[in-house]
């Protein structure tokens, strides 16, 4: 028989005490059930980001000997002379027992189409070629490209695959005899949408963001910091500035689709903004940040302590000197990691973009504000809805590169706030 | 902080001086519209841009509805030129153009798109016919007992509409409302797999919308998914499950001919030679519209039509044919081809 203690007051908290850990224990492993669950999800979104893509920083080069030969250039305008007839003959030469018009079509279909353009850029950087006989290394068709990454099995019967047995037989005397590589590509890194897989890269979706969030950036983080001043340390506290906050609350969770339609009437149907172009990308997400900036700059201005105020102001200095001097110096790493983030919801975005026609094909490399441009997630989107398998692989690359920015982005939010906060 | 503040307002400044001065003139062709011409317009366009010195249009797929309906707002360098469409357009969409302006219209047809009804290659390929599509995916049917009378749609598997087709549930991945290729696969296979039905077909004269109604409303009780405009996706479903059949262009069975494999509709396969002859029967034309007052304003257009107009690009041998489109007939092509070069509009009474 247990003895009773003195103290009924600890009897009761002895008899309740297994039960309280057990509820503890209970609750700890949920939240961490919670992390190890959403962990595991996102592990496995990059895995399957990172295996469908790793192969796309490849791409597969043919050796061709090239002789670019006088009588093509006969024509003073370089552009006019027959480079796709270059090529065909380059790979003829390879394989001369090649002589049936559906096979010579088929042999010509392992090299990809971009290889007439780089053969003509070849010629207008160094004129001194015509005439010579050089190897060229030109990249190879996306379907050979698959093929050579294992994309498309060998081993299914020839109607079902998209290179033919006697493809299959010229790449291997290829390889065999050295003319096939795989090196880094950087076509992918350096120029602009294609409709070849091959030749396609992010560099104008690339550029275009950059333009972009340049617009929103350089609007909204003015804007939305001096709306945030204004509000938290110039504004009567009234009925006014509460209809103020709460519909800059309430802006801040409007569908980003609705922003789009706010930029087309204005913008463009208004105001006669060129569609497609930075300048009106810009501004609808100016539009779509303002409300993130200006909450989370007034949340770092209020945890500016008021004794600080207080001291500015009992020294002497005016109102907006002890704003300019003393409080907004000590806000500004709270308000840039809230810009940080802001920017980074407006790199990820393609919905508002849509409706003022960011969402396009285009080629050439956006040089400006005013030109035709595409963002990083639209080119993402873009691609996937392509038909051509290879795009496959260069989705997913692109959704590297564009969450390798989101993270850079992040970890400056990150260091901003370690490196300049205050703990009062 | 007074600095960065005078630097930003003269970069707005600048914007927007830049922005109006760009509005005056455009110096590239602006394209809308379908999304199912867009992967063949894209690839003239590409080529265009490479070989000419114009610059490469810019392309934007917005769906045939809408691409007329920016087409159609008006003329100048604020409106698109060129009009993709993956159907003809209608009398209403002309008319709207008409009311602003857009008086002269060029009409180029470019070739056939096969719709084909796919599933995985690790089952049989299915024979069906218009009316096996439309008995299973309406919304309601003609009573299987018999009788003009329409019952909410019973079916479950492919069986119990043919004998002779498996017992696999019905199960269809296909585009939603908004999209063209829905449009014409209810057109195509819904409404004459319907009419094979007497008192179907003789409601289309009776009660026009009672018609509508029957044939173009599609069953919303799971056998029909609507699986967004994303065709690759609707591919990686029906790899994922077999007894599934997914519907979508004729370049997606192309490009995945290792994983899906069409279904014989009305005896004939969906190959490229039964599209083209017009054997295969759900195929329809694809458009595109150009803005003759823009011809001469707009550098390049009439480049770009001979660009797409040529042998080389539309040609049965041609880079368009290599990207899954259907070439119309020789003698159709050089007519076509001619009367883009005249820049003969379009007429509609």
């Amino acid at each position: 028989m247990k003895q009773p203690t003195t103290n009924p007051a600890i009897d009761k908290v002895n008899r309740g005490l297994r039960r309280r850990y057990r509820a503890e224990r209970r609750f700890r492993i949920c939240g961490a059930t919670a992390i190890i669950t959403a962990l595991c999800f996102l592990f496995l979104l990059f895995f399957s980001i990172v295996a469908n893509g790793y192969k796309a920083f490849q791409k597969t080069y043919i050796q061709i000997d090239v002789f670019f030969d006088p009588a093509e250039f006969a024509n003073e305008n370089l552009a006019t002379a027959n480079f796709p007839g270059l090529v065909k003959t380059s790979m003829s030469s390879l394989f001369p027992e090649v002589n049936s018009r559906g096979d010579k079509k088929e042999l010509f279909y392992l090299v990809s189409p971009g290889a007439s353009f780089q053969l003509m850029q070849l010629v207008k950087n160094n004129p001194n070629l015509i005439g010579q006989q050089q190897s060229v290394w030109v990249a190879a068709n996306d379907d050979v490209d698959m093929l050579l990454k294992g994309h498309i099995d060998r081993t299914r019967p020839e109607t079902e695959r998209r290179v033919s047995d006697k493809q299959l037989a010229w790449l291997d005397a290829l390889a065999a005899d050295g003319k096939i590589k795989k090196t880094f590509n950087t076509t992918f890194f350096t120029s602009g949408d294609s409709r070849e897989p091959e030749l396609a890269g992010i560099w104008g979706a690339t550029c275009g963001s950059f333009y972009t969030l340049l617009i929103t950036l350089s609007l909204s983080f003015p804007i939305g910091v001096a709306a945030a001043v204004y509000l938290e340390e110039f504004a009567p506290k009234n009925r006014w500035t509460d209809i103020i906050e709460v519909n800059i609350n309430n802006l801040a969770a409007v569908p980003s689709i609705v922003y789009g339609l706010l930029g087309l009437a204005v913008f463009i149907n208004f105001f006669g903004m060129p569609r497609s172009t930075p300048v009106v990308g810009g501004l609808v997400l100016t539009l779509m940040t303002l409300p993130i900036i200006i909450i989370a700059s007034r949340a770092s201005l209020k945890s500016v302590p008021p004794s600080i105020r207080e001291a500015a102001l009992g020294i002497g200095a005016s109102k907006m000197q002890m704003v300019a001097h003393h409080v907004l110096p000590l806000a500004l790493p709270g308000m840039l990691t809230g810009t940080i983030i802001g920017m980074a919801h407006a790199l990820g975005e393609t919905a508002p973009l849509l409706m003022v026609g960011m969402v396009a094909f285009i080629v050439d490399i956006p040089h400006g504000f005013t030109d035709p441009a595409t963002v990083l997630p639209v080119q993402i989107y873009l691609w996937s809805d392509s038909p051509e398998r290879a795009f496959v692989e260069k989705t997913s690359a692109a959704i590297m590169v564009l969450l390798i920015f989101l993270f850079l982005m992040n970890a400056a939010a990150v260091y901003l706030r370690k490196r300049f906060e205050i703990k009062w | 902080m007074k600095k960065s503040i005078l630097l930003a307002s003269a970069l707005i400044a600048g914007l927007f001086a830049g922005s109006t001065a760009q509005a005056a003139g455009r110096d590239y062709i602006s394209i809308v519209g379908s999304s199912t011409v867009y992967p063949f317009s894209t690839v003239v366009a590409e080529q265009y841009g490479k070989t000419t010195n114009f610059k490469t249009p810019k392309i934007e797929s917005t769906g045939t509805g809408g691409g007329f309906k920016l087409f159609c707002s008006g003329v100048g360098v604020e409106y698109p030129d060129i009009s993709n469409a993956s159907r003809a357009i209608k009398k209403s969409e002309f008319d709207t153009c008409q009311a602003n302006g857009v008086k002269d219209i060029i009409e180029i047809k470019i070739g056939y798109d096969g719709i084909v009804f796919a599933n995985s290659k690790k089952t049989a390929p299915l024979k069906l016919t218009r009316k096996d599509i439309f008995l299973a995916l309406a919304k309601d049917v003609p009573d299987p007992k018999g009788g003009d009378k329409l019952v909410p749609n019973p079916y479950k598997t492919w069986q119990d509409i043919d004998p002779a087709l498996p017992a696999v549930k019905i199960e269809v991945l296909g585009p939603p409302p908004t999209s063209g290729t829905r449009d014409a696969f209810v057109e195509l296979t819904m409404e004459t797999g319907a009419k094979t039905f007497p008192f179907i077909h003789d409601m289309e004269k009776k009660d026009k919308n009672m018609f509508k109604a029957t044939t173009q409303t599609i069953r919303e009780d799971g056998a029909y998914i609507e699986a967004g405009e994303n065709d690759n996706l609707i591919v990686q479903k029906l790899e994922a499950n077999p007894s599934a059949l997914g519907i979508f262009g004729y370049s997606f069975l192309d490009q995945n001919a290792d994983m899906i494999q069409g279904s014989i509709v009305e005896n004939e396969s969906p190959t490229f030679e039964n599209i083209a002859s017009g054997k295969y029967p759900v195929s329809r034309p694809l458009f595109f519209y150009v803005k003759k007052a823009h011809v001469d304003v707009i550098p390049g257009i009439k480049e770009y039509l001979a660009e797409f107009t040529s042998e080389k690009a539309w040609g049965a041998e041609g880079y368009l044919a290599d990207k899954g489109m259907i070439p119309m007939d020789k003698k159709e092509r050089d007519s076509i081809a001619e009367a883009a070069k005249n820049l003969s509009t379009l007429t509609m009474k």
